[in-house]
């Protein structure tokens, strides 16, 4: 029989995989083995191969990851195969596109270190996974480490999916060792695709990338029938249409495909726009001329979830930070922005994000890849603000959180899984019941292995908790979350006052009980941040008119160089103008002059001596 | 002379000046400043162009500075040319000027003399260190010219003095000034350092019951500074001694100024105090931007706005001058902004004050809100002039440069 070629494979022959794991637990390196037992990818040309392929990613700055690899395969019965390995991304924020990954499939491997055991992100995916019916194929990696305790974690991967522990398969990704044979299970246990090719076109998009040259590539696994090239295709959830410029697969480096796709096929489409919103991760891409009547289910907008200020710290940086953003835009189809002007921070933006990691990402490509100094306010989520009257405003920036009489404030809440050794249980829930945590249960996943179950406001996230929960517990514990929905809660806005006048970059919504020590905590640490001025200030924190917390910054004496004589003149002279050079880089307050590392520092650094010591660094830049 | 030297243009070999800064040479008072870089060991706070003669080598010996600054006299005679006016006032200072023999310092002052002449009534003064100084070696400066004597004193708190490696015991200071009064000098300068770690608000009050007790004609009172690369400033570092204090030097700074005046001295400079008639006219020198010719190492100078300074090494300027070179090392021509910002700089510190015609927007309205906020006297009281307060004295900084273009 001949072997099957991209548009034209039997669903019988064809087997969408992909493999769950958490991060360093050898997911890439398992990947790599399987390039090279199937054939697709010469052993001693690997090495050499993928550091070119980086280096043009690099030149060229186009990002052809391997979204979904083809890898041809003889089985152990003799018959030809196609395999398609589909990744997933690896993060906690990116649950939605997880979860299109996930229904591009119909298995997965359940990839843990035998050294290790599962970590709370992988179980949450691997729900994910048994949720889209997947069938799943438990293997322990790294059975070569001496540190390998294989019986122990069998056991517990059998008791989390419910099959025997003989059932987990044993590989080293590194020497090779099973792997083989994980791929004739993958062909003998995962179903192979169904679906109707004489129907209407029908792919799912699990992914698209912006690349320079190409403009948008969409990965699509198609459902029914069969992608065209050449041919005109739409989007069932906004309508758009567009003309198919390139139809192929990837295996590992792209392959135009002149027949198309088929039923079950996984591969890439470029149409040549330049947005990833026009081709937006889980929507049904069909034939313009004869479509679909009905799309496939999942479908949802991005929606963000933590919000952040991004501010230049030099303000003529301004228009570099939109120009990055609107790059940034075309490859995350996420990110949403908007320009915000604050008192104290000039002008930025304020952006949405699916959670912190998204954040941080979005944060340190703008900082590396734009090169931009960038300040963030301290993230936040969005309230949900009712007031006596029953008007209600939604709140992304504490800025924002209206003035009068408040019926109730809503606030998101999040469903987290903490995995941690049992030594750390009663850590653990302490810190999750300081943030609001509500215990909904808890399981032993091994003797000493625990998972405990919370619901628990998104801000308590977002503000500090991974952090503590790694310092907490030595670094144990890993987390996992996704929202829920919201809860009404006693939350107020607390307000920074500097000599009188609020400083909107510090304002914050916080949970009544904790609002003292947030006032606390920011009045020390701008004590200690703000130069002492030629007149006292008081620094307060405020609910509305109360005050709850007051610090003074006393006024200065003396600011005078004692000697002036001939061969000081010129020095002098120099130190004086830079000063004043210095002064023009301070804010403005009202009447207080705060230097910018000022602001870097009070939110960033935890306390005030913390906050001292990162505001000497900057200044010292 | 503190820290490091700026960054400057190459001067010419023969120290020839731009030709307009000569433009005004004759019109212009003329002052001269000696500087004698050597001590017997450095202090902890000093960070001034001074060796010890361990520092030094061997390569040079004090004994050929007089010999070299009277060849940096002459060359100073073919620069400036005919025009140049006689020598207003004279400064020697260092390091430690007493160091030397009187006879030196006579020598050269003889020297200027004969090449520029003095006014009849220029003010020569020397510096001094009471540890250095002799009845008989202040009666030969006296008799060979020498009108005024300048001590650093710094303080008769022996914690003080400790702090500050200062090598004389704290009896010795006043007697030296007892001396100096005998030898016949009527108008005597003591150097005072207030606010080091350790000092008391009593070890302050009793230096000044000292100082005043000895009637002398004017006080420099000096916040202490903790300038880098110093021993002091390492000290500090290492946790050994506290900083100073602001608010305190603050509280000393007020106190100092509270009993000269009651003494009958005046403040004419932030940091300096004179009975009426015995303020020092070549410190007024450099603050009104007079020419002054620097002779000696790393010394500085002014005239028709090109600044210059010399090589700082005593070896290094010695070999310039015996080569007939000029020993300045680089200097720059003050641009017309620059010496408004410099007379800004300068002159709010004086008590006579900075003429507010010198100022333009938005500088002018900086003046109602440095009156409101009392650091200057209201200008329209003072003849248009921007007099500091008390207040503004210790914050003069902030007012310099809340008048800066």
């Amino acid at each position: 029989m001949a072997k099957p070629t991209p548009g034209n494979t039997a669903p019988e022959r064809i087997r969408n995989f992909c493999i769950i794991a958490h991060i360093d637990h050898g997911k890439s390196t398992l990947a790599d083995r399987m390039l090279q037992i199937t054939g697709v990818v010469d052993p001693r040309q690997m090495r050499a191969q993928y550091l070119d392929r980086m280096d043009i990613e690099r030149e060229r700055g186009i990002t052809i990851k391997s979204q979904a690899v083809r890898l041809p395969f003889r089985a152990a019965d003799g018959d030809d195969y196609v395999l398609n390995l589909i990744d997933t991304p690896g993060h906690v924020d990116f649950t939605y596109e997880v979860s299109r990954s996930l229904a591009a499939c119909e298995g997965a491997v359940l990839l843990v270190d035998a050294a290790q055991g599962i970590e709370a992100q992988t179980l949450a995916n691997l729900y994910l996974a048994l949720e889209n019916d997947l069938h799943i194929i438990p293997v322990l990696n790294k059975i070569d480490l001496p540190a390998a305790q294989p019986e122990k974690y069998a056991a517990e991967l059998a008791k989390i999916i419910g099959c025997s522990p003989d059932d987990v398969l044993r590989v080293s990704a590194k020497t090779g060792e099973g792997v083989e044979a994980l791929l004739n299970e993958v062909v003998r246990q995962v179903p192979h695709p169904v679906g109707d090719p004489g129907a209407p076109a029908r792919a799912l998009i699990f992914d698209s990338v912006y690349d320079t040259y190409r403009g948008v590539v969409t990965y699509v696994r198609v459902i029914d029938g069969q992608i065209h090239t050449r041919e005109r295709i739409a989007m069932m959830s906004t309508g758009a249409q567009h003309d198919l410029l390139e139809v192929g697969v990837i295996s590992p480096e792209p392959i135009v495909s002149p027949d198309g796709i088929g039923v079950g096929e996984v591969g890439y489409l470029i149409t040549g726009v330049k947005d990833v919103r026009q081709s937006r991760v889980g929507d049904t891409v069909t034939s313009a001329a004869k479509g679909a009547a009905v799309a496939l289910g999942g479908y949802r907008d991005p929606k963000p979830m933590v919000f952040s200020g991004l501010y230049p710290i030099d303000g003529s940086d301004y228009p570099e930070l939109r120009d990055a953003l609107d790059k940034l835009k075309l490859n995350d189809a996420a990110l949403v922005y908007e320009p915000e002007t604050s008192a104290a921070l000039g002008f930025g933006f304020r952006i949405g994000f699916l959670g912190l990691l998204h954040l941080e990402i979005v944060r340190e490509r703008l900082e590396r890849e734009f090169n931009l100094d960038l300040i963030a306010t301290a993230p936040n989520v969005i309230y949900r603000v009712i007031m006596e009257d029953g008007s209600e405003h939604v709140v992304t920036n504490p800025s924002e959180f209206p003035t009068g009489k408040i019926r109730e404030v809503h606030e998101p809440v999040v469903r987290a899984t903490v995995l941690t050794p049992t030594e750390f249980t009663g850590t653990v829930m302490e810190l999750c019941q300081g943030k609001r945590g509500q215990l909904n249960g808890m399981d032993y996943l091994s003797e000493d292995r625990v998972e405990l179950r919370y619901t628990m406001p998104l801000a308590e996230i977002v503000f500090d908790f991974f952090d503590q929960l790694k310092s907490r517990t030595r670094g144990y514990a890993s987390l996992d979350y996704e929202p829920t929905g919201e809860q009404s809660a006693d939350l107020v806005k607390v307000d920074i006052l500097l000599h009188g006048d609020p400083v909107d970059a510090f304002s914050a919504i916080v949970h009544k009980d904790k609002a003292y020590g947030y006032g606390i905590s920011m009045a020390a640490k701008l004590k200690e941040l703000i130069p002492r001025q030629q007149f006292e200030v008081p620094i307060q924190a405020a609910i509305g008119a109360r005050i709850i917390a007051r610090e003074n910054i006393r006024a200065i004496r003396k600011d005078v160089l004692a000697k002036c004589y001939g061969g000081d003149i010129t020095r002098k002279r120099k130190l004086l103008e830079k000063q004043k050079e210095g002064k023009k880089r301070m804010k403005m307050v009202g009447k207080v002059e705060v230097p910018q590392e000022a602001f870097i520092a009070a939110l960033t650094a935890g306390d005030a001596e913390a906050a001292k010591s990162v505001a000497k660094k900057l200044k010292e830049q | 002379m503190a820290g490091p030297a700026p960054l400057g243009d190459p001067v010419p070999a023969s120290g020839a000046l731009p030709p307009a800064a000569l433009a005004n040479v004759a019109s212009t008072p003329l002052s001269l400043y000696l500087h004698v870089p050597y001590c017997s060991t450095r202090c902890g706070y000093c960070d001034f162009n001074t060796y010890t003669a361990t520092e030094l080598g061997d390569s040079v010996s004090r004994a050929t500075w007089a010999d070299s600054a009277i060849a940096e006299l002459q060359l100073a005679r073919r620069v400036l040319g005919a025009d140049a006016p006689p020598f207003s006032t004279v400064f020697v200072g260092g390091g430690t000027p007493t160091l030397l023999p009187s006879a030196d310092l006579v020598r050269v002052l003889d020297a200027a003399q004969s090449l520029f002449g003095l006014l009849p009534d220029a003010e020569v003064t020397t510096e001094a260190n009471p540890d250095a100084v002799t009845p008989a070696s202040l009666a030969e400066l006296r008799a060979g010219g020498f009108t005024r004597v300048s001590f650093g004193l710094q303080s008769t708190a022996e914690r003080v003095l400790q702090v500050l490696d200062r090598t004389h015991r704290p009896g010795r200071s006043l007697e030296a000034v007892r001396e100096a009064q005998a030898a016949g000098f009527d108008n005597v300068n003591v150097d005072l350092i207030f606010g080091t770690p350790g000092e008391s608000d009593d070890d302050l009050e009793r230096t000044l019951d000292d100082v005043l007790g000895l009637g002398v004609q004017h006080v420099s009172a000096y916040a202490l500074i903790v300038e880098e690369g110093t021993r002091l400033a390492r000290r500090i570092a290492r946790g050994e001694i506290p900083a100073p204090d602001d608010d305190v030097q603050a509280d000393r700074y007020e106190r100092i100024d509270a009993r000269l005046t009651a003494a009958g001295m005046t403040w004419y400079e932030v940091s300096n105090w004179a009975l009426p008639g015995r303020e020092a006219r070549h410190n007024l020198a450099y603050w009104l931007g007079h020419h002054w010719w620097g002779v000696g190492p790393g010394a500085h100078s002014h005239v028709g706005g090109t600044r210059w300074w010399n090589e700082r090494h005593p070896a290094t300027w010695t070999r310039a001058l015996a080569a007939g070179h000029s020993p300045a090392q680089a200097r720059e021509v003050v641009s017309a902004a620059d010496r408004v910002v410099e007379r800004i700089m300068l002159e709010t510190r004086i008590r006579a004050g900075l003429s507010v015609w010198e100022l333009e927007q938005p500088a002018l309205d900086q003046l109602g809100r440095l009156v409101e906020h009392g650091l200057i006297e209201d200008p329209r009281a003072k003849g248009d002039r921007v007099i500091l307060t008390l207040r503004g004295r210790l914050l003069a900084d902030v007012v310099v440069r809340a008048l800066l273009p």
